[in-house]
This record gives structure tokens, sequence and C-alpha cells, in this order.
């Protein structure tokens, strides 16, 4: 008899105690939860997510290289029907003696599209792939964004050292994108004024735009006005409403 | 009569437990954030549309829309904390032998469907069972399989460039993201009968998932 009391004491004991600690602990989930919704944002994002998607950026961004290419596809995949998600910057009316401004440190010119064309053509056909969640296998033909680095010797910050960033906007500035360097130099990544083999539509930026295959397509800015370089972060549109600056694939 | 404290789950296998469920639930709410954008998958034979992801009203019901970046950094903050969880757990039932609990045996796979059959009030008799019954034993085993194909179908279209080859071994990025859908499909669908099957199981068993134990009456 005494027994069984002390075995349902026990119990007792034991359950409460459980319960407890569960309710308490609970407590941690919902507390985290409030302090990430409670803390400030930076650039639309709360702080301590956009943290780690800066940690996911120095993890994961170390590791491209040549070496990592985005996977390439026959000629006959290419859309014919190329999707247009955005035109921010291509409104205002294009300038008739188009040129592209090129700022490298005291460094400062314009290219002609004719300039950039005498450099050697790249062509490549991937899948462009949209940070909404689509993709699509697209051709396009241009130039390499290395190859016009190195022929204009821009991007050098010294003997040793390129500039961490490539920022570039559209003419009128109403769209902007930042690079990192390695995805920059990357060479999948190529200033383009073909697609499917013929000069590029205005819905698609002509006369020249970005095409970065390692970023997600909001990088690959449309209608190229300037090309600057340094080693802080170039402002970035959509980075600004809350995405990861570095969309990386 | 004599009562007996029979101890059921250990502790980390509760603490696994428990921590997987908040953080299992910001990842999908996260990824419904993240699929809102381009919601296009449906189930259609022929012409015929037998159901769309997802019916209209779901996203302004469940407050989904327009939150892509939103979701995204949730998304990608804590895939982390949801694999380590999933590792660790992962890890003790291997070194604990727990996993000898839980995975199929050859018999379970015809059991689990008497199983079936007797928690749906189609047949009476049950087959014997040890800690989990032979139903339990298959589904329990396959969602630690879905775990995992989670977190690698989530890094094939993460990151489809850097880890190519991955994206490349599942099918291409399309069929990725169709796969990682699919298998969150299947977390729901787990949730809605894991929760059933507890409610039919009763307070006792529910309460042993937090204190560890059963009490057991002996005569």
């Amino acid at each position: 008899m005494k027994e069984e009391l002390t075995t349902d004491q026990q119990i007792r004991r034991k359950t409460i105690k459980a319960f407890v600690g569960f309710g308490v602990l609970s407590l941690v989930p919902i507390g985290v939860w409030k302090w990430i919704n409670a803390s400030s944002s930076l650039n639309n994002t709360l702080a301590p997510l956009r943290k780690t998607l800066e940690f996911n950026e120095r993890l994961t961004g170390k590791i491209l290289n040549d070496n990592h290419l985005a996977p390439i596809f026959p000629l006959s995949e290419a859309q014919r029907n190329v999707r247009v998600n955005g035109g921010v910057g291509l409104v205002s009316p294009l300038e008739e003696d188009y040129k592209v401004k090129i700022e490298s440190g005291d460094n400062k010119f314009e290219l002609t599209l004719d300039e950039l064309k005498a450099l050697p053509k790249q062509d490549i056909v991937f899948e462009f792939k949209c940070i909404e969640g689509w993709s699509q296998i697209q051709h396009w033909g241009g130039v390499r964004f290395v190859d016009v680095m190195n022929h204009y010797k821009i991007g050098q910050k010294d003997a040793e050292n390129l500039y961490q960033y490539v920022g570039m906007e559209t003419p009128d500035d109403k769209y902007y994108v930042g690079i990192d360097m390695p995805s920059a130099v990357h060479p999948q990544t190529i200033l383009a004024y073909e697609m499917n083999g013929k000069p590029l539509l205005k819905k698609h930026g002509s006369p020249l735009r970005l095409i970065i295959p390692v970023k997600y397509g909001y990088k690959s800015l449309k209608r190229v006005g300037v090309i600057k370089f340094s080693d802080t972060r170039p402002k970035d549109y959509w980075a600004l409403f809350g995405y990861d600056y570095f969309a990386g694939l | 009569m004599t009562k007996k404290i029979v101890l059921k789950h250990p502790l980390a296998i509760r603490w696994f437990h428990w921590v997987n469920f908040p953080l299992l639930f910001v990842m999908i709410w996260s990824g419904m954030l993240i699929y809102w954008a381009n919601g296009i998958y449906k189930i259609q034979i022929g012409d015929t549309l037998l159901f769309k992801f997802f019916p209209k009203g779901f996203y302004s019901f469940f407050g989904l829309s327009g939150q892509l970046a939103k979701g995204m950094a949730w998304h990608f903050a804590t895939m982390w904390l949801f694999t380590i969880n999933g590792i660790l757990y992962f890890s003790y039932t291997m070194i604990s032998g727990e996993w000898r609990l839980i995975i199929p045996e050859k018999k379970s796979f015809k059991e689990a469907f008497q199983v079936v059959l007797h928690d749906l009030g189609i047949s009476k008799t049950c087959p014997p069972q040890d800690k989990y019954n032979a139903a339990q034993r298959v589904v329990y085993s396959l969602v630690i399989v879905m775990g995992f194909g989670s977190i690698l179908t989530g890094w094939a279209i993460f990151r489809p460039v850097q880890a190519a080859w991955l994206t490349t071994i599942l099918g291409g990025y399309k069929l990725a993201r169709i796969e990682h859908f699919t298998l969150t499909i299947g977390f729901a669908i787990f949730f809605v009968v894991h929760i059933l099957q507890v409610m039919k199981a009763g307070w006792r068993n529910f309460q042993s998932m937090i204190t560890g134990f059963e009490v057991k009456e002996k005569l």
C-alpha cells in the first residue's frame, strides 16, 4: 500500500516537472520569434536575418571560382519567347550616341558599342533563373566582362589587387546592381548585345545588358549606362527592397 | 494492482522532436512565401484540372502573398537550424540503437497495411508491435528520408551553379524545385495524419512524448 503511494507521487512529480519544463522551454522559440521580429531592419530585412544572408554569402561565395560553371545547353533548347520581367530604367529615351561610362579609380572614360563588339564574342546558352522561381533556357551573345576589364585595364586597384565590387547603373540611374568581383570576373559573365543571334530588343535591355549566370536574374541589369568599380558595396535596387545582396546561385 | 513507470521516449528524442516542430513550421511557412511568387504547380489529367497549388483565396487566408524577400530571408536562416537538428536526431538514433525500433522490418510493409485497416476501423485485429507499430516504422523512416530529401533538393535549387552536380543528379533545376515542393506537401500530409493518430492514441500516449514515460498497470 505504501509503495503504491510513492509510485503515484513519483508519477505526479515527474509529470509536473516535465510539463513545467516543457512549458518554460516553449517560451524559447516564441521569444526568439519575437526578438527577431522586433529587431531593426537592414535594407528592409530584419537584422538577424540579413546577417544570416551575409553569412551564407561568406560561406558559399568563397567557393565560387572558374570551376563552378552554370550548366550550358545545346542551342536548340534555347527559348524563342524570352520572358520579360522588369522594365525599370528602360523608360527614359536613349541618347543617340550611346556610350558606357567607365569609372575605375581615377581612370574615367566612355566606351562605344562598336569598341566592345571589337573584342572576342562569347555566346552562352544557359538556364536563366529568376528569384521568383521560374527559369528558362536562353541564348545570349556578347563580350566577356573579364575580357573588357583586361583589355581596358580597368578594375585594378593597384598592381596586385582588384576592386572588391562592380556597380552598374542604367543611363537614367533608375535601376542599379552591385556585383562582387569573383562573380564579375567569372568566365560566364558577359556584357550582352545579342539575344538569339540578333541585336537586343528594348525590352531585353538594348543596346547592351549584363548577363550573369551565377546570379539570380535581377542582377542581370538591362541597358548598361555606367560601370564603376569600388571597395564598398555599390547600391543595389532589389537588395534595398529586402532581397539578398549576393543573390548567388 | 500496482502502477509502474515505463520509460518510453529518451530525453534526446523528445528534444529533437519538439525542437523540430517550430523549425519545420517556419520552413514550411517561409517556403510558402517563396512558392507564392511562382505558384504554378497543379495536378492535371489531360485537360482536366484536378487540383491547383493553391486554390484561390489560400494565400490571402493564410497571409502568404507578396512577401518573397521575407520568405527567403527566413528560409535561408532557419534552414541551418533545421539541418543541424535533423543531423543530431539522425546521429542519435544511429548511436543509441534507437534506429532498430524505427527501421521497417521485412514484415513491416505487409503489416503496415493491416495497421491502416485496423486504424480505419475496417479490421478488428492488429499485428503485435514493439515500441512502434509497422505503419509507424514505415512512415517515421520515410519522414527521415524525406528530411534528407528536402535538404538535398533545397541545396539543388539554392545553389544550382555551385552545386550543379547535385542539381543535375536530381534531374535539373525545374525538377528539383518540383521535388522540393512535393516533399513539403508530403510533410504537410504527414503532419495531419500524425496529429489525428496522436489524438486517436489518447492523452497517455501524447503525455509520454513530454514526460518520457508511460504508466503501466500490472496486476
